[in-house]
């Protein structure tokens, strides 16, 4: 047996280390110090204190360039991984600094650590390649975000939504469990590279197809794909903003990551294929199908929704459908398209999030109806919906545009004979569907006015500097992508 | 040069946005040196070509190297004509939009960013650019309707932004299978349309991918049957909106459909050269039919616009020199004629009567009241009629030269729909103006105002671009003819093997 | 290089100009300078037809610039005979046109503006010699015409007004098609070339050649040109808008429509469709002379049924272009057997050009007569309105009489020498047709005299006891007409003298 160096290990994970020492100080901060001050300063302590430790822990992850794979898989750090890292503490940052305006509890201090230890889960999550340590850091993510959405004790759609969000998520943890353990049956291991390498040339066991499928289960709940959406939408709804936001934005961009990285690198050789008129057995056709199912109900069902929350919900949904198509293509170029889509989509979604936030927090509600001349109540917030809205809907010169551009075009240049058209051609079409009821609330807040008694909008300064922020960061990668394909 | 007209505008936006609020004296001054300067400089960068059958570049950097792309923009004379279109076309736009109170700076913001997008949209020669130029445009034309607009101003809105969105992304499927086929013949990505025009694909590739990017631009354009959102749209328009949305941005659909689909695949558009002159000539004879029997005044311009913008799709379907060049003639003439129609009609007539039904106009003797408006609309109605001595005439005579060869009996089906368009034409001028029905009792409380300076201005520039135009077209003529006869010329491959049989 | 025939035309255009300007208020200047640039441009007319030389049929005072060259679209402009004879025609008219007017009150400034476009349009149509620069000048010359229909004429003037427009844009469309297809196959719009490419048999092979349907090509682009002209003569059954228009235009307007602006049609059969096409005519060319027999026997028998005066004089000069465009049939028809048709040919057509200018001598003389009757009724003109006028207003009687008779064909006066000398060529070429014609003769002496009958002679009707006749001014205005009738019916050789030399040339074309 190796005698473990736990030095090294604890360079290896300094990111990670860094962040539960934040935790801790911020529990502590906030037991202590901050006691009997108001909600409003012990929130922008803690957050203060949170970014501070996010942020150094990115940067010590963004200037680190080593390559080390730990215990055959169980840890892996590469400068992608370390680029992924980076990009979820930054999502973190944002998803602090806009629950800093939050009323919704007492428990700063409890919630920001919450928020913290969902990004250590999400952080491991992208730095293993073991299947035990993917599950473990995967239910650490899944359950402080369980109670993250049930923090808002004053809502009762908050609880409703929790435990929804939990059954589901357990069932699912359970499917997972299941499939992994199947694949350790039929490999002999649990780290993914060797379970490929047991894999190649078996041909397509019946138990690898039912692992293929829970695993497309438990991560399609994941990331709320198509029929495993179910809980997505009274989640989004009912959770207090922040915490909606993080399952939005970090969990996703992890979940992805991860997901391409069990399809692609552990089940080499079961791939089949789901190019048009050349269906095969594996987990191509299951992922092809999940993904074509996402982009049509969630954009369909989103046109009839009232509520910009739930409106928000279903686009995740949509999104994932396109996410998918990422990891369906299977190869490095749309792997990279893909990491880029879905991180400037967290930027995006955190934005709207934010948006709706203030808007809800001002008008009382978050119906559509709530955001009628917002163009004039709050010019400066509304522009910033403007360019979140339209890069959700694929409208250049934003990031979502550039982002759906790489992805159909990797999707496309995927199989020979262009096989996956059909798949970008509906990907396409419910674009074009997504962009109606975007405009709907665009409408709402551009061209109607505001009831004569609105109250004016007053932003809170933090949250409107998060926001306009992440307007620029959407605006920059759509005109210089380049900026952030470096990495990937 | 040329690329400053892209950047003026948004520049424009720009300082319009930081402008006080309700400041619209302010705002109408900004919009209006910025359109002028921007004109001006597309003249300007016009003369300057030395040589307008090549295609002369103006910038070219790499952009995302990764799939190809570059920002790229250059003109030849078609651009060259169309940019130079733009330039008066938003001047005049300005000039009709002078009496907006509501809003007024948001309003001219919208505007310039879409004469910006519109001006990049001519002037890319990079697939990726041209189309985000060309989706860009979609966002201030859904709101300058919705907001300011008329009869049905939301539903308008939102229909011409669903179907340009359809359109375009009809276009984007087309592209992206176009680049990944490109990128195995040419060993590397590129979005460079030069590039790609050189680019061989499969016969059987282009049968599909064709009538795809086609018809993608076309809806745009307002091709017969996908035009319905035309005539609602342009309704719903403010009158800038109109001016802009027939006379210019259905052209962005028209250049599309010869930059991009005839250019890249010539003989995916021999293959379906016979259906879509079938389709022009149906727009031709339909919209000059429906125009016949509207009650809305607004409404038979903008049907007319549909039965014009055949016209370019007949031209673009005849593949001879001709009628290539009587289309982009056409693309130039029209734009300027239904900026004079719509600007008449709606801020001449409608902002003063607040209706637009003839059975009201007819007992208010308009002839009489607004003899400015009379006359310009008469003279109007003979360009658009196609009379020798405007612009019309010329283009059309071009494309029913150019037709004759190819589709006979179409042809003869088209000079039915001119003789429509006299038609409705005629009847417009009468019931609007010049109606012999009894007047109603006149209301000397609230006498119609008269005529302002800058609608007589803006009428009198576009009825001079279209009378010298009209009287002198070698003017465009030599920027538009070089760039098919020249040994150089791009579309070499498009007419190389002449006319289909 | 002499730009007479391109400042003819700018001078009535510009006066168009400068009198709308003027405004509506200045009614008086308005109309002095409307006449002076009419006058001018009557002035420019008399120099160039002194300045003519007669005794070649060649074209005169050319102009010709490349204008779009890829289009083949030339500035050419030249007279002969033929057109120097109408462009003297229109100058003469139109101020007696702006005379006529001089009571009109409202808009005159647009009134008269619209009249010297008219002319202009007029003057560029007879000049013009490249299709495309005659197409615009035809087009054009309808707008001022719709217009003064349309806003100051009569009560039914707008389905009339648009009748006329439309009625003459289907024949301009189908001219406008053809002359494409002509310009395709022979890559000309120039009217000479033209005539030439089809004197040697070129212009219909090389029409096969591009368009294909060899057999029927070129009967078909000569029916979409024939379309044209026939709606503007205009030729039975294509005759519907005319006695509409004529009767709801003000009558000073009818004078230009019927005394310049129908001789369009006869000069376009004469400048553009006899020359290029004369193998189409021959095919058809009984149904040809059918079509114009009908009519001058129809629209005699039309206007003997009306009874308003001026639909009765509209259907009378339908009538008497028919003459015309019967001797242009007959001079196109390939007369074998009939000693020296040369000479009969030259007659015919000689006849017809002498026709075309007495007709509209004496057409606008008539209706300039109804004006002044008009004047004096408040409006009335029908047939039986009247009776014994002579008795009240016998200047006015004689002189419209003299008018009258002259559209009869009385010998000494003007009318009779064209009609002869058509009937003298036609009868030798195409006995039956001249045969049947002579029935239109008939019952135009037949109409005529009853209206003189009807208005003039008979017992006094009571109402009109108080008739004033004619005053100096009106008087003044009636003579020039008056005497040219007295003038031209005695010595016809002035018109004969300058048409002579075109006619022998167009003859000479025409055989082959």
């Amino acid at each position: 047996m190796n005698p473990v160096n736990y030095l090294q290990i604890l360079q290896l994970a300094a990111p990670e280390t860094i962040v539960t020492l934040t935790v801790l100080v911020v529990l502590g901060a906030d037991l202590t110090m901050l006691r009997g001050k108001s909600i409003a300063t012990r929130f922008n302590v803690g957050a203060l204190l949170s970014i501070l430790g996010c942020a150094s822990a990115a940067v010590f992850a963004f200037t680190r360039h080593v390559e080390f794979n730990l215990f055959n898989g169980l840890l892996v750090v590469s400068p992608q991984s370390d680029f992924v890292k980076v990009a979820l503490l930054v999502l973190t940052i944002f998803t602090v600094l806009i629950s800093t305006s939050g009323k919704f509890t007492d428990h700063v201090g409890e919630y920001l650590s919450l928020i913290l230890l969902a990004t250590i889960g999400l952080m491991f999550l992208v730095s293993t390649e073991d299947l035990l340590m993917i599950f473990i850091a995967l239910e650490l993510a899944s359950l402080s975000l369980y109670i993250l959405t049930a923090f808002n004790k004053r809502n009762a759609k908050s609880s409703e939504a929790a435990l929804k969000y939990f059954l589901f998520g357990g069932m699912s943890a359970a499917f997972l469990l299941f499939g992994f353990s199947l694949l350790y049956g039929i490999s002999g291991s649990t780290s993914l590279p060797e379970i490929a390498r047991s894999l190649q040339g078996r041909g397509l066991d019946p138990l690898l197809l039912v692992a293929i499928v829970t695993t497309v289960i438990g991560f399609g709940f994941k990331v709320a794909a198509v029929p495993f959406h179910l809980w997505a939408p009274d989640a989004y709804e009912g959770a207090p903003t922040p915490s909606a936001v993080f399952i939005a934005a970090g969990s996703k961009v992890a979940s992805f990551y991860v997901l391409a990285k069990i399809f692609t690198l552990g089940f080499v050789g079961a791939e089949g294929s789901a190019v048009w008129h050349g269906y095969v057995s594996g987990w191509m056709p299951v992922v092809a199908i999940v993904a074509a199912l996402s982009m049509v109900l969630g954009n369909l069902t989103a046109i009839v929704q009232s509520s910009v929350k739930r409106l928000l919900a279903y686009s995740a949904i949509a999104h994932a459908g396109y996410m998918l198509l990422g990891v369906l293509s299977n190869t490095p170029v749309s792997a990279s398209a893909m990491m880029f889509y879905v991180i400037t989509y967290a930027l995006t979604v955190i934005g709207a999030f934010g948006v709706v936030a203030v808007v809800e927090d001002v008008t009382g509600g978050d119906a559509i109806a709530n955001f009628n001349g917002l163009s004039r109540r709050a010019p400066g917030l509304s522009l910033c919906l403007l360019v979140f809205l339209l890069s959700l809907g694929g409208i250049p010169p934003l990031a979502g545009f550039i982002g759906k551009f790489f992805l159909f075009s990797a999707a496309v240049g995927a199989e020979k004979n262009l096989g996956l058209l059909w798949l970008v051609i509906l990907a396409i079409a419910m674009s074009a569907v997504s962009f109606y009821y975007y405009l709907r609330v665009l409408k709402a807040a551009y061209v109607l006015d505001a009831a004569a008694d609105a109250p004016a909008i007053k932003v809170p300064s933090l949250s409107l500097f998060a926001i306009m922020l992440l307007a620029a960061l959407v605006i920059l990668l759509g005109c210089a992508p380049g900026l952030l394909m470096r990495f990937l | 040069m040329l690329a400053w007209t892209i950047y003026i505008s948004f520049i424009g936006v720009l300082v319009l946005m930081l402008l006080p609020r309700d400041n619209a004296r302010a705002a109408r001054i900004v919009a209006l040196l910025t359109a002028i300067a921007g004109c001006v400089v597309a003249f300007v960068g016009a003369m300057q070509q030395s040589n307008p059958g090549e295609v002369t570049t103006i910038v070219k950097a790499d952009w995302i190297p990764s799939i190809g792309a570059k920002y790229f923009l250059a003109a030849d004379g078609i651009s060259l004509v169309l940019v130079v279109l733009t330039g008066l076309a938003a001047i005049a736009g300005i000039l009709f939009s002078w009496n907006i109170e509501k809003r007024t700076k948001e309003f001219f913001a919208f505007y310039l960013a879409l004469i910006g997008a519109v001006y990049g949209v001519f002037l890319s020669f990079d697939v990726l650019l041209l189309f985000m130029f060309y989706e860009l445009t979609i966002i201030p034309k859904y709101f300058l309707i919705a907001r300011w607009g008329s009869t049905r101003k939301e539903y308008g809105a939102m229909k011409l932004a669903i179907y340009s969105f359809v359109g375009s992304h009809l276009v984007l499927i087309g592209l992206i299978a176009a680049w990944v086929v490109a990128r195995s013949q040419l060993g590397h990505a590129s979005l460079d349309l030069i590039e790609l025009s050189q680019v061989s694909f499969p016969i059987a590739f282009q049968h599909w991918v064709f009538p795809l990017v086609f018809v993608g631009f076309a809806i745009l354009a307002g091709m017969w049957p996908f035009h319905t959102w035309a005539p609602t749209g342009h309704v719903a328009a403010p009158t800038a909106g109109s001016m802009l949305l027939a006379g210019v941005v259905m052209k962005l659909g028209a250049y599309g459909c010869l930059r991009v689909a005839m250019l890249m695949f010539p003989e995916g558009v021999r293959m379906w050269q016979g259906e879509i002159a079938c389709l022009a000539v149906a727009g031709i004879v339909y919209g000059a039919g429906v125009a016949l029997v509207q009650r809305d005044f607004k409404f038979v311009i903008g049907y007319s616009s549909v039965s014009h913008m055949g016209f370019v799709l007949l031209g673009l379907a005849t593949l001879n020199t001709i009628g290539l060049d009587g289309a982009v003639l056409q693309m130039f003439s029209h734009g300027i004629i239904a900026g004079l129609l719509f600007a008449v009609v709606g801020r001449m007539v409608y902002d003063r009567t607040h209706t637009r039904d003839f059975n009201d106009l007819e007992t208010m003797q308009l002839g009489k009241q607004l003899p400015f408006a009379g006359v310009t609309f008469v003279i109007a109605g003979i360009a658009s009629m196609g009379l020798p001595g405007f612009s019309g005439f010329i283009a059309e005579l071009q494309v029913l030269m150019g037709a004759w060869t190819v589709f006979p009996k179409l042809t003869i089906l088209s000079g039915v729909g001119i003789l429509i368009g006299v038609a409705y034409t005629l009847r417009a001028v009468q019931k609007g103006f010049y109606s012999d029905a009894p007047p109603a009792p006149a209301d000397h409380d609230h006498p119609l105002e008269p005529i302002s300076l800058p609608e007589r201005f803006g009428a009198v520039m576009l009825i001079a671009a279209s009378l010298i135009i009209g009287l002198f077209p070698s003017l465009l003529m030599n920027w538009i003819e070089p760039c098919f006869t020249s040994p150089l010329s791009m579309f070499g491959r498009l007419l190389a093997k002449g006319v289909a049989q | 290089m002499n730009h007479w025939l391109t400042i003819l035309t700018l001078v009535p255009f510009l006066g168009g100009i400068i009198v709308a300007g003027l405004g509506a208020e200045r009614k008086k200047l308005v109309r002095g300078l409307a006449l002076a640039f009419s006058l001018v441009a009557l002035g420019g007319a008399l120099c160039m037809w002194l300045h003519f030389d007669a005794k070649s049929g060649e074209l005169q005072f050319v102009e010709k610039f490349d204008w779009v060259k890829s289009l083949g679209i030339q500035y050419f402009l030249g007279v002969d005979g033929l057109g120097l004879l109408i462009v003297m025609l229109t100058a003469i008219v139109t101020p007696l046109a702006i005379l006529a007017s001089w009571s009109v009150d409202d808009r005159p400034h647009v009134y008269h503006a619209l009249i010297l476009w008219l002319q202009a349009g007029l003057f560029g149509t007879f000049t013009a010699l490249n299709f495309f620069h005659w197409f615009l000048f035809w087009e054009l010359g309808l707008i001022p015409a719709f217009f003064l229909i349309k806003l100051w004429g009569g009560p039914k003037r707008g389905p009339a007004a648009t009748q006329f427009f439309i009625y003459t844009m289907v024949g301009s469309v189908t001219l406008l098609l053809s002359f494409l297809a002509i310009r395709l196959a022979t890559g000309s719009f120039d009217f000479i070339e033209l005539a030439k490419m089809a004197k040697t048999g070129e212009l219909t092979a090389k029409l096969g050649d591009v368009l294909g349907w060899k057999s029927h090509i070129g009967m078909i682009v000569f029916f979409g040109a024939f379309l044209g002209f026939a709606v503007k003569v205009p030729v039975i059954p294509f005759h519907t808008w005319l006695p509409a228009a004529y009767a709801e235009a003000p009558s000073p307007v009818t004078m230009l429509l019927t005394g310049v602006m129908s001789k369009m049609g006869v000069y376009g059969f004469l400048r553009i469709l006899l020359p290029i096409f004369p193998d189409q005519i021959r095919q058809v060319l009984t149904p040809l002379l059918w079509l114009a027999v009908a009519t001058i026997v129809l629209s005699a028998c039309a206007a003997f049924a009306q009874r308003d005066l001026k639909r009765m004089l509209a259907y009378s000069s339908i009538n008497h272009l028919g003459y015309c465009l019967l001797a242009l049939f007959a001079a196109a028809s390939v007369a074998t057997g009939v000693t020296a048709s040369d000479l009969q040919k030259a007659a015919a057509l000689d006849g017809a050009l002498l026709q075309m200018f007495n007709h509209g001598l004496t057409a606008s003389a008539l209706f300039l007569f109804v004006a002044l009757l008009e004047r004096r009724t408040g409006g009335l003109r029908g047939l039986d309105d009247f009776g014994g006028i002579r008795k009240v207003v016998p200047v006015f009687t004689g002189l419209m009489g003299i008018a009258l008779f002259s559209s009869l064909g009385l010998p000494g006066l003007n009318g009779f020498v064209g009609e002869f000398l058509i009937f003298k060529g036609v009868f030798p070429l195409v006995p039956w047709a001249a045969a049947v014609s002579t029935i239109g003769l008939l019952v135009t002496a037949i109409f005529l005299l009853t209206l003189i009958q009807r208005v003039f002679c008979g017992p006094l009707n009571e109402r009109w006891a108080q008739l004033p006749d004619l005053t100096t001014a009106e008087r003044f205005l009636v003579l020039p007409s008056i005497a040219l009738m007295f003038v031209l019916g005695i010595w016809p050789q002035l018109v004969l003298g300058f048409t002579d030399a075109t006619v022998m040339k167009l003859v000479q074309q025409l055989n082959f």
